[in-house]
């Protein structure tokens, strides 16, 4: 049993029992989790002097929605930033990052005139291989990926720039085991599930206070033309009313803690709303924080061309006990 | 200067095993030699271009050409990274990849050329062009896999190309970067015991080489939606590099084929396939799906609100290139609804209310009803029965009824059916005593062939300006 599990049983006893608290929870705890999706829009509208193309602005709602998520846990302390990015797709296995610093240029492959940015990140790769080989001892197959050439995918750069500008954290990257390409989202679910239980044992025994970001987008139905000027606000919207509906469904759960339910519908929020849930963010994350009864706080939604985008943190900080 | 064409066509395989391991497998060894064999095929044909169509870079935005002429990185698999890495140094035909986007949007497409440095070229196009052309003394172009292309689009994209080899006189290689079966291992083997995914997936990988090996090119693009369910990872790239690789030979069933490999790579079927255009003597077949020239589909979307916005609408759009008109004469035009069991396809026209094309419940299969408007288009063969002003017009509705068929057709075999399947018949018309014959002729070729219960009907008006429309019920069983 975790320690959130004894923290949330403690009703039935007088007392939390900090002794069996402490003995399985170690020091390690998950200061946020949050959806912080990766268009490449976002950085681009920004101007940051990391990217090359330059923007009139555009997309502000998420880009502010951002900005309150970094509010929200400026004065929050923590070591590393876990992070799965459905970019980096992965068909044999989950793989993580493994050497200490990458650094290159990221050209988008889809959006190549909005996103062309000069990265330089480092790695936790002590947390990285701890969450490698809890997920291996929980039998999924895994892998350390330490080939120097090895390009960083945008997605993992967008959401690693829009989350901490100033890259001065070290990052666990996760990448997205395809599983649902090859079965069903409900085996993708089993997958993810079983590799954020990993995670958060790994963190939990690490001892290092963490923020885990899912890099997702909800629906995920893209428009097929791009305006002249990509950040023409005035052409800005969600592809169909449809995906609206799918996506103010799952933010809804989000807000009033229902994250049982998102998992119990995603196969259905998956398929209808074509969402990006199925590289399996939006399960490990869920699974990660232990599938929260609390809140999570909404910092923001819009569209992407067209795709629907939230900023979402769950504040574990508020609910779960610290070990400090 | 001579007339251009594809003097050779390769499937080729997508991952770098051929390139960084390819003794580790007697099997990768093969694919690796065939794509040696292949390389020296396309030096001795003189060719002068090598156009790639890769299934490993996806697009939304319409379909990309890469047009930077010397894109140079290195490449590292994300799944197989720990085989090394892929230094490249490419040299691309920058004039002709901005010249066939020209073509493209001349015939109705959304493309684009790209040209930036540190461009992340993809591994099926590194893995291709780093085989088929070493010395790199012939120039290449390639264009992405638009992940919501449909046939017609895929289509028009290699015809748009063809447009350009032949005003260019170029003898061009065809090559499609792709996978027969593409479903991996999910878990980590030993090279040495690599093999096909799954029996299922061999027998229709073997299937798929037997009709490229007797040159049937169409046939595998026919056939290439009912391959992608079998035996294809369902989402992104379906198997629409046939389409292309089909209407870059013109849509033939008689060109000659040669299966040079076909092994796997941790499970995925994959071949190195010789296309050569001459006529295998075996006779032109049928050609039966729409052999597109333009594309009319889902395009201008960011503008859909304003333009939806009128109940009804009458202009008659012209696209300023001059290609076919939008014509607008009825009630606008709604997309399919998608509720469980809904089958859609941008093949038929759109609906005129909220409703899909067909829905499936258990075996049975109900069409909503189905008039003669063209999809993209909405042009009505054989002319609309009035004006925009409600004018009596002459009208054909042996051409309406042919329409109406096709159009039915299109939509019982997007649900994965045939058209012997259809069990019932309801048709409205809505002059019965000028149009009945005429209506009857055209059914006793088509449908009365097959043999459906059938009922005529005559009715006051349809929403739209046609004469001849039917409901279809469709049994999908045994």
């Amino acid at each position: 049993m975790s320690w959130w599990l004894l923290y949330k049983n403690k009703d039935a006893d007088d007392e939390l029992n900090l002794t069996d608290l402490g003995s399985v929870m170690g020091k390690g705890q998950i200061v946020a989790g949050c959806i912080a999706p990766h268009p490449p829009h976002l950085v681009y509208a920004e101007n940051p002097p990391q990217n090359e193309p330059v923007a009139e602005g555009g997309w502000e709602q998420l880009r502010w929605g951002y900005e309150r998520l970094r509010d929200s846990l400026a004065d929050k302390e923590y070591d590393a930033i876990v992070l799965l990015s459905p970019h980096w797709q992965t068909y044999v296995g989950t793989h993580f990052l493994g050497l200490p610093q990458f650094e290159g240029l990221s050209v988008d492959p889809i959006f190549p005139n909005l996103f062309r940015y000069h990265y330089d990140m480092t790695v936790d790769v002590e947390l990285a291989k701890a969450i490698h080989d809890e997920a291996e001892a929980a039998g999924l197959p895994v892998k350390m990926m330490e080939n120097p050439d090895f390009r960083v995918d945008y997605g993992t750069i967008t959401t690693g720039h829009l989350f901490n500008p100033d890259w001065d954290k070290p990052i666990v990257v996760i990448s997205s085991n395809r599983s649902t390409a090859y079965y069903s989202v409900e085996v993708m679910q089993e997958i993810m599930v079983e590799l954020g239980k990993a995670t958060r044992k790994a963190i939990e025994a690490s001892g290092k206070k963490v923020v885990v970001l899912a890099s997702n987008s909800l629906s995920h139905r893209h428009f097929t033309t791009e305006s002249e000027m990509p950040e023409d606000m005035s052409k800005e919207h969600i592809t169909s009313h449809a995906m609206h509906l799918w996506d103010m469904r799952i933010i809804e759960y989000m807000r009033t803690g229902q994250s049982q339910r998102i998992l119990d519908e995603m196969p259905e929020f998956t398929e209808q709303a074509i969402a990006e849930s199925d590289g399996g963010g939006i399960s490990w994350l869920l699974s990660t924080l232990d599938t929260p009864d609390y809140p999570a706080i909404l910092h923001g939604y819009g569209t992407i061309i067209g795709t629907g985008n939230a900023v979402v943190e769950w504040p574990c900080y508020q609910h779960e006990v610290t070990a400090a | 200067m001579s007339e251009g064409g594809i003097v050779a066509s390769f499937v080729v395989p997508v991952h770098p095993h051929t390139v960084l391991a390819p003794d580790q497998n007697p099997g990768w060894r093969k694919l690796r030699d065939a794509y040696d064999d292949a390389a020296a095929t396309i030096k001795d044909l003189n060719a002068d271009l090598i156009i790639i169509y890769s299934t490993t870079w996806p697009s939304i935005i319409g379909h990309q050409i890469q047009a930077d002429p010397n894109p140079e990185w290195v490449l590292v698999d994300h799944d197989f990274h720990d085989l090394g890495s892929i230094s490249y140094s490419f040299n691309i035909d920058a004039a002709f990849a901005h010249a066939w986007n020209d073509a493209s949007e001349k015939r109705g497409l959304q493309s684009r050329c790209v040209n930036y440095k540190g461009f992340p070229i993809d591994v099926g196009s590194v893995v291709a062009l780093t085989l088929l052309n070493p010395d790199n003394k012939i120039p290449a172009v390639i264009v992405s896999s638009n992940m919501y292309a449909n046939r017609s689009e895929t289509t028009v994209l290699a015809k748009s190309c063809l447009d350009v080899v032949k005003a260019q006189g170029r003898r061009a290689v065809a090559v499609t970067a792709m996978s027969l079966s593409n479903r991996m291992f999910t878990d980590f083997i030993d090279a040495k015991q690599d093999k096909i995914h799954s029996l299922k997936d061999d027998e229709w990988n073997r299937k798929i080489l037997e009709f490229l090996e007797q040159g049937r090119m169409e046939d595998v693009g026919q056939l290439s939606r009912t391959i992608h369910q079998q035996i294809r990872v369902q989402k992104v790239v379906a198997f629409k590099p046939m389409w292309w690789l089909s209407a870059m030979n013109g849509n033939r069933n008689d060109l000659t084929g040669k299966v040079l490999a076909y092994e796997a790579i941790h499970g995925a079927g994959c071949a190195v396939v010789h296309i050569d255009p001459t006529p295998s003597g075996a006779g032109e077949k049928e050609y039966d799906e729409d052999d597109v020239e333009y594309f009319h589909g889902e395009r201008g979307v960011l503008d859909s609100g304003e333009e939806d916005s009128a109940d009804t609408q009458h202009e008659h759009e012209q696209p300023s290139d001059g290609g076919q008109k939008i014509e607008r004469n009825g009630p606008a035009l709604w997309d399919p609804t998608e509720a469980e069991g809904s089958v859609n396809t941008d093949a038929a026209p759109k609906p005129v209310g909220a409703y899909p094309h067909a829905r499936k419940v258990g075996d049975m299969l109900f069409l909503s009803g189905v008039g003669p408007r063209q999809p993209g288009t909405n042009a009505i063969p054989g002319g609309p029965i009035h004006d925009e002003n409600g004018e009596p017009l002459d009208y054909d509705i042996k051409a309406q009824t042919h329409a109406v068929v096709d159009n039915v057709k299109r939509i019982v075999e997007e649900a994965g059916a045939t058209m012997d399947q259809v069990v019932d018949v309801t048709t409205f018309l809505v002059d019965m005593k000028r149009d009945f014959s005429g209506y009857n002729e055209v059914w006793a070729q088509t449908l009365g062939k097959v043999g459906p219960t059938r009922t005529t009907l005559a009715i006051d008006a349809l929403p739209t300006p046609i004469a001849v429309e039917m409901k279809v019920i469709v049994h999908l069983g045994e």
